[in-house]
C-alpha cells in the first residue's frame, strides 16, 4: 500500500420529484398545452412572448394578457445534438431550434425531430400523448406546416395544470483525497489510519492531507485503536425520506482514543436512554467477509462497560 | 471611514405557509419585492442593483435560480449578484446589498432572499450520505441536536430552557401576521409533552419548513432623506471551517469574532444596555441561550439564565425574536433576511403587533451550515 495508489471513487446518485407550483400566468400557459393550444404573454412594448414570461423582460411589471399564437413557426437559429444524451426529448440524432411561432415576437427554445435544420425552416409541433406536464406537453417540433385538420377534438378544454412535478437526477463520481483512501483501504484491512499535524500534532482520522488549522501538510501515519469515547450525541427518532437506519438510533461523535477529533457513527448495544456523554465504546466490526472500503465495515459502536471518562478530558472536545 | 451612510427604506416579506401553490418561486419573490418597494415608496425602476441570496440549489432543485428570476425581481438591465451561504444567507444577502452602498457603487439597492420548501425536502437533502461514510446524518436536527447536549451540560442549564423559548418564540408569532406558526395558545407543558423528534430537541422546539420571501430595500444617505429609514450602525460576517481539531461547536469562534467586530464598530461596549431588540436566528429553540452568550450579551454559560428569567420576552430586557423568529417561519433562505428586515422594523417602528416600545438600536443574526457561516448588522433610528 503506497500513497500513489488510485484514488478510491464510488458513484453517488441522487434524485428527487420536484415539484413546481406555476403561479397564475404559467397556469393559464400549462393548462393551454394540455389543450394543446399554445398562449403567449403581450409586453408593455406590445410584443408576444413564448412562453409567457411572468413579469415582462422591460419593466418588470407583471404580465397578465395571454395571447394564442400558432403551433407552427420558423426556426431562427439551430444547432444539431447528434449523440442525444438520456432524458433528452428525442433518442435519436435530432437539432435544438430557436422556433418562432407565428404570432410570436420570442422564440421557443426545443427540439426538433430532424438531423440538421436550416435557419428558415419551417416546423409544427409534434404533442405528447401524455398531458398535463407543462412545457413537456409539447414532445419536440417537427418539420412541416400546422395541420388544423389533424389537431381536430384534440384541443378541447383541459383540466387546470397549477403544479407540474419534475423529477431531476444527478450522477456523480464521488472521488476521495489520496488521504483519505489510504484510510479507507487501511479500513478494508481492520485498521483505522490517522494523520498527525507536524505543527500542532493534532491527529486526525480521517486524514486530511493537510492541517485544517495550520494548512500544513500531515504525512506522519498513526494507527488508532478501535475504541473510545462519546463526545456527544442524540437520539435520532424521526423518519425520513433516504433514511439508511431505522430510527431510533443514537447518532454519537465518537473520539477514538488518541485522536484529536470526533466523527459521527452508530451507538447499539444498550438502550438510548443509556447513552452518556464520556461512555466508553469500542467498534462492533462486521464480519471480515463483508469489509469494503468504507467507515460501515464498523456496524456501531458498543458499550466497553468501563468507567466513563471525566467531562474535563473531553471538554474540548465539544 | 470613508463610506456612505446606508439605511434600509423599507422592507416587505411574504406570509410564510407550508405550502405557497398559488405562486411560482418568481411569484413568491415579486410578493415580498412589491411589499418592500411600497413600504420604501419606490418603484422598480428607482432600483440600481439587485441582490438575491437562495440557500443550497438542491432545497428546490434549481440551479443558479437567480437566473431565471432575474425578471420577477426586477433585475433586468441591472447588476444581479446571487449570495450563498447556506442557512445564514439572508443575512449575507442584507449585508452585500449594504456593501454596495457603504462603498458608494449604488444608490439603491434591493435585497431578496427566499425558499420553497414544499417544493422539495430539505431533510432528504441535508441527508445525502456520499460513499464511504457511515449514514447517520438526520438532517439539520440530526447535525444540531448532539451539540444541543454539549451546550446543556457544559452551562448546566435547566431541561425545561428549551421549551421556554419555544413558548415565547410561538406566542410571538401569533402576534405577526405573516408569521407561518401561530400559536397563542401554546404552553410549557405541550411543548414539553410534544414528541421527541432528534433527543434533546423536541417537535415543538423546531423550526417548521415554510414556503416564504423577504425584500429589503436599502438606500444612501440621499436616497434615505426626509424618510423613516433604519440606519445600518455596522455589518459584520466570519465563516470558519466545519470540523477541526478543538473547534467549540457550542459557542462558535466565527460567531464570537463576528459579534465582537459588530459592537467595536458601532461603539457598543455593553450590548445587552446598549441594544434594544435581537432578531436572532433560532431554528432549535436552545440556540437562543447559545446564541446569547456568542453574541456576548451575556457571559459564556449565563445565556439560559436571561431566558429563564422572561428577559427575552417583549417587555423584557432584550426581547429576541419578537417576530416569532425562525421558530414560527423558516423560508430556509429568507429566514437571515427576515431576522435583518425584522430588526429594521423595530427601528423604523413598524413592527405593528410585535413591536417593542421605544426600540431605537436592534440587531439582525443569521447562522449557516455547521454554524460556521455568521453574518448580523446592528441598525438604529438615529443616523451612525
Amino acid at each position: 500500500m503506497t500513497v500513489d495508489q488510485v484514488p478510491l471513487s464510488a458513484p453517488l446518485d441522487i434524485g428527487f420529484d420536484y415539484t413546481r407550483s406555476l403561479g397564475p400566468t404559467l397556469t393559464r400557459f400549462a393548462t393551454a398545452l394540455a389543450g394543446r393550444r399554445v398562449l403567449g404573454a403581450r409586453g408593455g412594448d406590445g410584443r408576444v412572448h413564448v412562453p409567457p414570461p411572468e413579469y415582462d423582460p422591460v419593466t418588470g411589471k407583471a404580465l397578465t394578457e395571454l395571447v394564442e399564437v400558432a403551433s407552427s413557426g420558423t426556426v431562427t437559429s439551430w444547432c444539431a445534438q447528434p449523440e442525444p444524451l438520456a432524458g433528452q426529448p428525442l433518442e435519436h440524432p435530432f437539432c435544438w431550434a430557436f422556433v418562432l411561432l407565428d404570432g410570436a415576437d420570442t422564440p421557443l427554445l426545443h427540439a426538433v425531430d430532424a438531423p440538421v435544420l436550416r435557419t428558415g425552416a419551417r416546423v409544427r409541433i409534434r404533442w405528447a400523448v401524455e398531458r398535463g406536464n407543462g412545457i413537456r406537453d409539447i414532445a419536440c417540433f417537427e418539420p412541416g406546416e400546422e395541420e388544423p385538420a389533424a389537431q381536430d377534438g384534440a384541443a378541447a378544454e383541459a383540466d387546470e395544470v397549477a403544479m407540474i412535478t419534475t423529477p431531476v437526477h444527478l450522477s456523480y463520481m464521488h472521488t476521495a483525497s489520496p488521504e483519505e483512501s489510504r484510510y479507507l483501504r487501511g479500513l478494508a484491512e481492520g485498521r483505522l489510519l490517522g494523520q498527525r499535524c507536524p505543527a500542532c500534532e493534532k491527529v486526525y482520522i480521517p486524514p486530511r492531507g493537510a492541517c485544517p488549522t495550520d494548512g500544513v501538510p500531515t504525512e506522519t501515519e498513526v494507527e488508532l485503536p478501535d475504541r473510545g469515547i462519546v463526545t456527544t450525541f442524540c437520539v435520532v427518532n424521526v423518519p425520513f425520506l433516504g433514511q439508511r437506519i431505522p430510527p431510533p438510533y443514537v447518532a454519537a461523535y465518537i473520539l477514538l482514543d488518541g485522536a484529536d477529533i470526533a466523527f459521527l457513527h452508530l451507538v447499539l448495544g444498550c438502550p438510548p436512554d443509556q447513552v452518556r456523554m464520556g461512555m466508553r465504546v469500542e467498534a462492533a466490526w462486521r464480519p471480515r467477509e463483508q469489509w469494503g472500503t468504507t467507515l460501515e465495515n464498523i456496524d456501531h459502536f458498543r458499550p466497553t462497560g468501563e468507567p466513563d471518562a471525566p467531562y474535563e478530558t473531553y471538554a474540548r472536545h465539544l | 471611514m470613508g463610506r456612505e451612510r446606508a439605511a434600509v427604506l423599507g422592507v416587505g416579506q411574504t406570509h410564510h405557509r407550508a405550502r405557497r401553490t398559488d405562486v411560482s418561486m418568481g411569484g413568491l419573490c415579486r410578493e415580498a419585492v412589491d411589499r418592500a418597494l411600497a413600504d420604501a415608496g419606490l418603484d422598480l425602476a428607482d432600483i440600481d442593483a439587485v441582490v438575491l441570496g437562495k440557500a443550497p440549489d438542491l432545497f428546490e432543485g434549481v440551479m443558479m435560480p437567480e437566473l431565471a428570476l432575474a425578471d420577477a425581481v426586477g433585475a433586468a438591465g441591472k447588476p444581479l449578484l446571487r449570495v450563498h451561504t447556506a442557512g445564514s444567507v439572508g443575512g449575507s444577502t442584507g449585508n452585500v446589498a449594504a456593501s454596495l452602498v457603504h462603498g458608494g457603487e449604488h444608490a439603491r439597492v434591493l435585497a431578496v432572499a427566499f425558499e420553497k420548501q414544499s417544493e422539495s425536502n430539505a431533510m432528504w437533502a441535508l441527508s445525502i450520505s456520499p460513499p464511504f461514510h457511515m449514514p447517520v446524518g438526520a438532517g439539520a436536527g440530526g447535525y444540531f441536536a448532539p451539540h444541543v447536549r454539549s451546550y446543556i451540560r457544559r452551562s448546566g442549564a435547566p431541561e425545561h430552557v428549551g421549551a421556554i423559548v419555544a413558548v415565547k418564540d410561538r406566542r410571538n408569532g401569533a402576534r405577526n401576521p405573516y408569521a407561518h406558526l401561530r400559536q397563542p395558545d401554546i404552553t410549557l407543558e405541550s411543548v414539553r409533552a410534544s414528541a421527541m423528534l432528534w433527543d434533546p430537541i423536541r417537535y415543538d422546539e423546531t423550526c417548521p419548513s415554510s414556503d416564504g420571501a423577504c425584500a429589503v430595500v436599502l438606500g444612501d444617505e440621499r436616497a434615505a432623506r426626509g424618510r423613516d429609514a433604519a440606519w445600518i450602525h455596522a455589518t459584520a460576517m466570519r465563516t470558519e471551517p466545519t470540523t477541526f481539531a478543538g473547534r467549540d461547536q457550542v459557542n462558535p469562534r466565527a460567531g464570537r469574532e463576528a459579534a465582537a467586530a459588530l459592537w467595536r464598530a458601532a461603539g457598543i461596549t455593553d450590548p445587552l444596555s446598549e441594544v434594544d431588540v435581537a432578531e436572532i436566528y433560532v431554528p432549535f429553540s436552545w440556540f437562543e441561550p447559545m446564541w446569547l452568550e456568542n453574541l456576548g450579551f451575556t457571559a459564556e454559560g449565563q445565556g439560559w439564565k436571561l431566558t429563564e428569567a422572561g428577559e427575552t420576552e417583549i417587555g423584557g430586557r432584550l426581547p429576541v425574536n419578537p417576530s416569532g423568529g425562525v421558530l414560527s417561519s423558516n423560508p430556509i433562505g429568507a429566514s437571515g433576511l427576515l431576522r435583518f428586515a425584522e430588526a429594521a422594523m423595530q427601528v423604523m417602528g413598524r413592527a405593528g403587533e410585535h413591536q417593542v416600545d421605544g426600540a431605537r438600536r436592534a440587531v439582525g443574526h443569521a447562522y449557516g451550515g455547521g454554524s460556521q457561516y455568521f453574518s448580523m448588522w446592528l441598525v438604529g433610528a438615529e443616523k451612525p
